[in-house]
């Protein structure tokens, strides 16, 4: 069997060298690029990204790595979002009281994390959806690292009944967040797999077995 | 659930070799960081800590393919300080693989520097290094005290500023700092345990992660700093010389309550 082929996008954001090598190090072929056309024939696609929302936003715009995302979306073809990689695909985000437009795959809104300590930064557990694949034979107490000040706090996509509802993963730092979504080709994460050691490892693997 | 302490060895390098003596059996080359690294990554580190202190800036590049090829072979968080000056010298060190960076003195004499890398990469890279005393008696007579008691120090803790610790921390973060390393230099060194009362002074004035450093000298030393109010705890020679493991230490943090990733 050939490797599958991955597309770290390049926007300016991220660690995505550290993002490359965790993908090799499953087995994928990762090669970081923001060539529209690479990004869209690879057979995942992930979207790194730290800092902050709007910033994030205006570099992914210029990649046209919005539209890129909607586009391989459409084809059903996997998309991994990591940390703000994963806020970006939501509607909203609200820094400093400033509103702005995310991609909107989700709806809902990234807001700052309400608890004590802040950011949020370490390891931490999470409670896995129902019928999860990316954490498809993890141990219930397996820790992902976290880095983040803002959070997902309510899912807020209605059901819909001819559609398989998304998978959506739980946990907690003063308050529940979305913690990682499974959404058909659509996946995420809050927390850095790139970055979680070999639990990290072994849900990238579970994605590229996706691929 | 709640967010595990974080246990953090820091290794010094010079050059691009580790300084403080390190002991450990089979190692292939002591003296290099890279495979130092991988080391405590087996041994369940939960972040690593690179302290460049190397002298001459022409050796710089060697710092920067240290943590290149750490970064490649590593698959936990690597923060590295040290002579960390600019925005540039942070965005130099972010695209060689560092997933945060330490800043200390050049903040301290431009503090508008912290303001300046939130900006551009967010808080959570900036780790703000605080090499804090306490402030004796007799600079207190001299009218020399802080109010917290606690004051920043430069050159390894052999020049005192003046400035207050605990509100040097708290302007920190209110800049833009998204953690606090607190190193007390009273307690480096002498392996009698961490400064609980400065821990517990900063803890109570930020609210942004607090990694105590300094201190550390046996297994019964880190539940404390805990206890205090610390989210981390950091050491280096106890690790390096092989007196206590990371297992111990975390095993020594559950036993004491504390959430611990094993």
């Amino acid at each position: 069997m050939t490797a599958k082929s991955v597309v770290v996008l390049d926007y300016g954001s991220g660690n995505v060298r550290s993002a490359q090598r965790a993908l090799e190090r499953v087995g994928a072929e990762a090669v970081i690029s923001s060539d529209f056309t690479e990004a869209l024939n690879a057979d995942g696609l992930l979207v790194p990204g730290v800092g902050a929302f709007a910033a994030c936003m205006e570099g992914l715009r210029a990649v046209k790595g919005d539209r890129l995302i909607g586009r391989r979306l459409s084809g059903g073809r996997p998309v991994l979002g990591i940390c703000v990689g994963m806020q970006i695909l939501f509607a909203h985000g609200v820094e400093h009281g400033v509103d702005t437009e995310g991609c909107d795959e989700w709806p809902g809104t990234v807001e700052p994390l309400r608890a004590p300590v802040v950011p949020h930064m370490g390891w931490n557990t999470v409670t896995p959806a129902e019928g999860t694949v990316l954490f498809a034979g993890l141990p219930e107490d397996a820790r992902y690292y976290f880095v983040h000040s803002y959070g997902v706090r309510r899912w807020e996509m209605d059901p819909i009944e001819q559609l398989r509802p998304p998978k959506v993963t739980w946990a907690e730092h003063g308050e529940p967040f979305v913690a990682a979504v499974e959404n058909g080709p659509l996946s995420a994460t809050q927390f850095h797999p790139e970055k979680s050691g070999d639990a990290g490892a072994a849900l990238l693997k579970n994605w590229i077995d996706t691929l | 659930m709640t967010l595990a302490v974080r246990v953090i060895p820091c290794l010094d390098v010079d050059a691009g070799r580790v300084v403080k003596g390190v002991n450990f059996q089979n190692l292939r080359d002591a003296g290099d960081p890279v495979e130092l690294a991988k080391i405590y990554d087996a041994q369940g580190a939960d972040e690593l800590t690179f302290l460049d202190i190397t002298a001459s800036s022409g050796d710089r590049e060697t710092t920067y393919d240290i943590v290149r090829r750490t970064a490649e072979q590593v698959f936990i968080p690597l923060t590295v300080g040290g002579g960390v000056r600019t925005v540039e010298d942070v965005d130099r060190l972010l695209r060689a693989g560092a997933d945060k960076v330490g800043v200390n003195t050049a903040a301290i004499a431009r503090p508008e520097l912290i303001r300046e890398i939130a900006r551009r990469f967010g808080r959570q890279v900036l780790v703000l290094s605080v090499d804090a005393r306490r402030v004796v008696d007799q600079d207190r007579a001299e009218g020399a005290g802080t109010a917290s008691g606690f004051e920043v120090t430069t050159h390894g803790g052999r020049t005192g500023t003046g400035i207050d610790a605990v509100e040097w921390a708290t302007r920190a973060a209110e800049l833009g700092a998204g953690e606090i390393l607190l190193n007390s230099m009273d307690a480096d060194g002498t392996k009698d345990g961490y400064d609980l009362e400065m821990i517990a002074a900063v803890r109570k004035a930020v609210s942004v992660p607090v990694i105590a450093s300094g201190g550390a000298g046996k297994v019964a030393d880190f539940a404390p700093a805990v206890g205090a109010g610390a989210d981390a705890v950091l050491a280096a020679s106890v690790f390096h010389f092989g007196d206590l493991t990371i297992a111990e230490v975390k095993e020594s943090l559950r036993g004491a309550g504390h959430p611990v990733r094993l």
